[in-house]
């Protein structure tokens, strides 16, 4: 079914013609969505490319290189922090600036993945929890970084501002275009990225790090490398998601941001980009659209206005999008450690091996 | 004013000590990591708020009342959710106890709201009595340090003498020999959450009591905690509470001088504790073997 004859074979990008063919199909509804969508909707869409951009890089980190981060919000942070700021003080053009942002993320990576050569598991996860916390109150402190009332994104300009070659771009769907267009570059970065000599060194730390060591994969090099990588992912992300909401305040990057970012992972499906992406897509639809109006659900809606009123309170309905989320997430381990993707490989067995 | 602040610290420090001790009382047993560890404090000291303001019941009552709410919420927590995951990885556990996390906070806001509530406690934080002359202490310190002293003694003598103690400790050792001695450890493991519940959640009320009571107020305290837990390393129970009285003491002194700075400390802490001695001050390191 799978089997692979030689190594080009592995590393080429498309499995067959028919995945060829999905994808082009996939890609060009992306790039109509515009003409079919309202356009109150297309400014959902964007978020959900930003986390998408987010869960990939994250999926690196965390499916591929098994190790723990509850600081991805801080990197989201530097990215957003970083790209405003240099575009707003330097005057750069927008594509220097969010690549130097997303490179400041990649180095504050690379640190946390020091003390992570010697941790593992709980450590781990406090410690990146303490990094990103770290940089909430930085960020909340600083008065360059607009301190606690948050800043406003600058035009987003690929050019060079206030000169003849400036091109700004304004509008949910012009910004749509330009994240699609890295959103799908980064997307088969990562894709190809795990086909290398590096990807191969992360999945063998994952499944475990003393016999990768004995294989003579550098533990120090590629777990620092994966921490840098998962950053930048983050950081690009980031500067993107500044542009999308073009407000934010240093809370926005709070703990439950990080914890959502790695449900979206594990939901989607630990160790698989088609699975970090399906993960990204349902949860930020779940939180920014679903639950966010859960009220006015069909059936479900009414019982829980009912509910509300007769134990609970009503106007602190809002908060029934952490209750639906955190029992996705037990739910999810309890009966489908896999994730989506497990759910979808084995829709795909079951018609591949049809009637058996 | 080096006394006060000294005082202080330690007082703070212990009630981070305690609820470290809460934290590593479940990690001691099942190699679990508690992320809702806080937010069953929280929900606890709700139930606590409830008790008194709404239905009106004096504090006598309503304290036995949360202490048993805050067992039976820990047993339900160990029983419905980590129970039936079969052979969790750390990821998946860790993904566990923050579903919990979000769970419990979703369900205060939605009962309670978000607005910040006073919690009304039996002590005060600004009356004050005078134990030596010459030092007056407020009702809070006093309670944090007789309680911390209490729950100390009462644990030193449970894991040394009692036979659920030592089932416990022969749990954390071995746990398939510790089946094959009788030791049903899934009640062993159900009881420990209850009795880690239990003590984050007087622990819990401390805090409430100096700050405020919103869904969101124990998430500081609990990154404190688990600072002081790592800092004293998570698998002795003493070390933990030394632990908490360090970093409360480092944490107030540095509040003194740069008050802003304040609230990262404990991270920074956190972060070098973690990379310089993994294992915490008072624990052996161990290493791990093919």
């Amino acid at each position: 079914m799978d089997m692979k004859r030689d190594y080009y074979e592995d590393i080429e990008l498309f499995k067959s013609g028919t995945v060829l063919v999905w994808t082009i199909i996939f890609l060009l509804f992306l790039f109509t969505l515009p003409l079919y969508l309202p356009s109150y909707n297309i400014y959902l869409v964007n978020i959900i490319l930003v986390n998408v951009i987010l869960a990939v890089g994250l999926n690196v980190l965390v499916g591929y290189t098994g190790q723990i981060s509850l600081g991805h919000a801080g990197f989201f942070a530097v990215g957003a922090y970083g790209t405003s700021l240099i575009m707003m003080h330097l005057h750069f053009p927008f594509p220097a600036a969010i690549i130097i942002a997303a490179l400041i993320a990649a180095f504050l990576g690379f640190i946390i993945g020091l003390p992570a050569l010697s941790l593992e598991g709980p450590y781990l996860a406090i410690a990146t929890l303490g990094f990103g916390l770290t940089i909430m109150h930085i960020i909340g402190r600083w008065e360059i970084f607009g301190g606690r009332m948050g800043i406003t994104a600058p035009p987003l300009d690929l050019g060079i501002p206030n000169s003849s070659l400036s091109f700004v771009i304004k509008g949910d769907v012009q910004i749509y275009y330009l994240i699609l267009i890295i959103t799908v570059l980064l997307v088969i970065g990562a894709r190809n990225l795990m086909k290398t000599r590096v990807g191969r060194a992360f999945m063998s730390i994952r499944d475990d790090d003393i016999a990768a060591e004995v294989m003579g994969v550098n533990l120090t090099i590629f777990k620092t490398m994966s921490f840098a990588v998962s950053a930048f992912y983050a950081g690009i992300a980031g500067g993107l998601y500044g542009f999308v909401v073009s407000f934010f305040d240093p809370f926005s990057f709070n703990l439950i941001l990080s914890i959502i970012f790695l449900v979206m992972v594990v939901v989607g499906g630990l160790g698989s980009v088609l699975g970090a992406i399906m993960g990204a897509i349902l949860i930020t639809y779940l939180q920014y659209d679903l639950l966010k109006n859960v009220e006015n659900l069909p059936y479900l809606g009414g019982l829980l206005v009912t509910i509300s009123k007769k134990w609970f309170t009503v106007i602190g309905l809002a908060n029934f999008a952490g209750i639906a989320l955190g029992l996705i997430m037990i739910a999810i381990v309890i009966f489908e450690p896999l994730g989506m993707f497990g759910i979808w490989i084995r829709i795909k067995k079951y018609w591949k091996t049809w009637p058996f | 004013m080096f006394e006060m602040l000294l005082i202080e610290g330690l007082a703070i420090g212990a009630c981070y000590g305690l609820f470290g001790v809460a934290v590593a009382i479940i990690y001691k047993t099942s190699d679990v990591v508690n992320f809702a560890q806080g937010e069953m404090g929280m929900m606890s000291t709700f139930v606590a708020y409830q008790i008194m303001t709404v239905y009106g019941w004096p504090f006598y009552i309503a304290f036995p009342a949360t202490l048993i709410f805050a067992i039976v919420l820990g047993m339900a927590i160990e029983f419905c959710f980590l129970r039936p995951a079969k052979e969790p990885t750390v990821l998946g556990l860790l993904i566990l106890t923050l579903g919990a996390e979000m769970l419990l906070m979703g369900l205060a806001g939605w009962k309670w709201g978000a607005e910040q509530k006073d919690f009304p406690f039996l002590l005060s934080v600004y009356d004050t009595i005078e134990i030596f002359p010459g030092l007056a202490l407020n009702e809070w310190t006093i309670g944090v340090f007789v309680l911390t002293t209490v729950v100390m003694v009462l644990l030193f003598l449970f894991f040394r003498y009692s036979k659920l103690g030592i089932a416990m400790r022969a749990t954390q050792q071995n746990e398939n020999a510790a089946k094959i001695m009788g030791i049903k450890v899934e009640r062993v493991f159900s009881i420990t959450w209850g009795m880690s519940s239990l003590i984050g959640a007087l622990a819990a009320m401390f805090f409430a009591a100096r700050s405020v009571l919103d869904p969101n107020f124990m998430m500081e305290p609990f990154m404190r905690a688990f600072a002081a837990a790592v800092l004293g390393g998570l698998t002795s129970i003493p070390g933990v509470v030394i632990g908490g009285l360090i970093l409360g003491i480092i944490e107030n002194f540095f509040g003194y001088a740069w008050p802003e700075w304040k609230p990262i400390v404990a991270f920074v802490v956190i972060i070098l504790i973690i990379t310089i001695r993994p294992s915490g001050l008072f624990t052996k390191h161990y290493v791990k073997k093919v």
